[in-house]
């Protein structure tokens, strides 16, 4: 039970925009242990981000809300604690990888720089030692250390990612969120990028949650999977359940739609329709409208998740004959 | 079967301060009428521009392009000259949210080519056309007066295959057409694409940095690094074989979307791409290449055929993938 680093718990966020209410997360929980790397799957305006935000405590306050829930860092609620103590906790107890390395990183200042503010910021150091841990960073990350004084845009997309990853990880912190860390990176280099947090993360026995559209990606890196759709967590699971034992619908959906680069497919099986308006959710299951199993109950009320193995987890009315949670 | 495209020793140059870039570098290639070739590699290698060459929105710097029996992209090409090659071959673009004009409706973006190459009669049967176009790709005819920042990416890209489609070509060359793409909807497009092509029977050039996309779309695969062309052959034989270094380690790199539990070791490539700004002799892959040699800083590899109707430019590919040198008597 205490092995727990992160307890998220009915979350539900909203957006204020144009008047109208933006449910962008609903009443999502999952909770995550040390060590743990859990894969969040889900496409353009599932939420994805808005989840990561609310657990760095990043999200806009002038438009955002958090509309219920609660969110604890190691049994802390961090939704409730002091702005002091929040600086405190980001960048040295959870950090982000953003998804654009290309816009991440400050082009005015020099890489080095940029990794010894997180140092020095988090840690009482002199700036020497601060730069001298920042040195170690970019070795660590495999950036020569003769480049410390070299700027932003003298460097290659893989590599701006490598600095990135090198200011997340330079106060060793305890949970890393990578919000789409290689989608805009080249497959040889995503490969690169990928190990690199791999390898990081084995070391410093570092949590992650890893968020991405790329089903491959979380097969490759994760252990648990959840699958987001329309601010839903609609299955999750280990990655093994989620891609041997896949019980949701739009799950189902999303590996019909991916070519198999080992498997010959004549035509692809895609999900028809499109993903509902965030501002104008369907009642009952968000994904009903687009769904080939649905039936009349679908459409009303609240879908429950139900347990349909140990630790898989699926909102769906078709898994009703499991117990209810 | 005929021949659509026949492009040799096609190379394209661009003058930049620090010296000549090697966009596409000695490239030839041909695509049988109504196939599909894919042409797949990482940012900069020269894919793009080579889509480009060939449908002549850049003027090459030499070689040659034979469309459909006949020559065309040569250097002193009219504009007008360009046009009328334009009705027989179109592009989709990758990106369909800059490539559609914000001050367009969905029917003007449309009408625009058939306006331009005067395939209307009277202004009915020009809408007719549009509303025909627009059922072609699935597009609701309620959205004829929308703009584009009213849909979403996968409606757009329909735009872009709609126009693409409206002239009537006989050959497309789509840059990304997905890429910008969520999956779900990836599929919707890609579906539609090849329902198309048989339609039409309708040749596509398929560029992409999606292997999984392209291995599903092509009948035919270029893969390219630098400017050059390393490997060609059929989608399946490129896939079962990779004889070169840099398919295997491109390959060796997707995440696949499964779960077994004897993965194979990866070759991580290491390093990055290197400049193609005044590239030197030899072969441009040797910096990162685990089996480079030698000779393979010196001499720049030439595509060579090395199993039947797979060729590869690479210096030592029979040793490498451990194929008996007499392969050709058998």
């Amino acid at each position: 039970m205490d092995n727990k680093i992160l307890d998220i718990k009915n979350l539900s966020i909203t957006y204020e925009a144009d008047g109208a209410i933006v449910k962008a997360v609903n009443d999502i929980s999952f909770s995550l242990e040390k060590g743990d790397a859990l894969g969040i799957v889900g496409e353009t305006g599932a939420g994805k981000t808005t989840t990561a935000l609310a657990i760095m405590q990043l999200l806009p306050n002038i438009n955002s809300k958090i509309a219920g829930g609660e969110i604890k860092y190691e049994g802390i609620d961090v939704i409730t604690m002091s702005e002091e103590k929040k600086r405190e906790y980001r960048g040295n107890k959870i950090s982000m990888i953003f998804q654009d390395p290309m816009t991440a990183l400050n082009p005015i200042f020099t890489v080095g720089e940029q990794i010894a503010e997180v140092i020095r910021l988090h840690n009482t150091v002199t700036e020497k030692e601060a730069s001298k841990r920042a040195e170690n960073m970019l070795e660590m990350v495999g950036i020569p250390k003769n480049r410390y004084y070299d700027y932003p845009h003298q460097f290659s997309g893989g590599m701006k990612q490598r600095v990135i990853i090198a200011i997340a990880l330079a106060c060793t912190p305890s949970l890393l969120i990578a919000d789409e860390p290689t989608t805009a990176l080249d497959v040889t280099i995503q490969a690169q990028v990928l190990a690199l947090i791999e390898g990081l993360r084995k070391e410093n026995n570092t949590s992650l949650i890893l968020i991405t559209h790329d089903l491959g990606v979380i097969a490759e890196t994760c252990e648990k999977a959840a699958i987001m759709y329309a601010g839903e967590i609609v299955e999750i699971g280990t990655t093994e359940q989620i891609f041997n034992n896949t019980r949701h619908p739009y799950t189902e959906g999303l590996f019909g739609s991916i070519p198999n680069i080992n498997k010959k497919v004549h035509r692809l099986t895609p999900i028809p329709g499109l993903a509902p308006d965030p501002a104008d959710l369907p009642d009952g299951c968000k994904f009903a409208p687009r769904c080939k199993y649905k039936c009349e109950e679908c459409e009303r009320g609240n879908i429950p998740a139900f347990l349909v193995e140990e630790g898989h987890f699926v909102k769906c009315l078709r898994c009703r004959d499991n117990q209810e949670v | 079967m005929s021949k659509m495209l026949e492009v040799s020793n096609l190379k394209k140059y661009f003058k930049t301060p620090s010296g000549m870039l090697h966009a596409v570098d000695d490239v030839s290639f041909d695509i049988e009428k109504g196939q599909t070739l894919g042409v797949v590699g990482e940012s900069g290698c020269g894919k793009s521009t080579l889509g480009r060459t060939i449908m002549r929105l850049h003027a090459p710097t030499s070689g040659r392009v034979i469309f459909d029996g006949k020559e065309s992209g040569s250097f002193k090409e009219s504009a007008a000259e360009i046009k009328e090659h334009h009705k027989n071959m179109q592009m989709i673009f990758q990106d369909p949210y800059s490539s559609l004009n914000p001050r367009m409706s969905v029917s003007e973006i449309i009408a625009e080519p058939l306006i331009n190459y005067h395939m209307y009669k009277n202004k009915e049967e020009l809408w007719r056309q549009v509303y025909e176009l627009m059922d072609t790709v699935g597009l609701a005819r309620r959205l004829a007066n929308a703009y584009p920042h009213e849909l979403d990416g996968g409606r757009r890209q329909r735009i872009g295959v709609a126009r693409a489609l409206a002239v009537n070509p006989k050959f497309i060359v789509c840059d990304e057409p997905v890429s910008a793409l969520d999956v779900s909807i990836q599929a919707q497009i890609l579906n539609l694409m090849q329902d198309l092509q048989q339609q039409r029977s309708l040749t596509y050039m398929f560029i992409t940095h999606n292997m999984s996309v392209v291995k599903h779309i092509s009948d035919e695969i270029i893969v390219m690094y630098l400017g050059t062309v390393v490997e060609c052959a059929s989608s399946d034989d490129i896939f079962k074989d990779r004889l070169h270094p840099y398919t295997k380690a491109l390959l060796d790199a997707i995440p696949v979307a499964e779960i077994n539990n004897n993965r194979k070791e990866r070759t991580l490539l290491k390093g990055e791409i290197s400049s193609p700004i005044n590239p030197k002799p030899g072969c441009r892959f040797a910096v990162r290449c685990p089996y480079a040699e030698e000779k393979c800083y010196n001499f720049t590899p030439e595509l060579r055929e090395v199993l039947p109707h797979h060729r590869v430019t690479c210096h030592y590919a029979e040793k490498i993938n451990h194929l008996s040198v007499n392969h050709r008597e058998d």
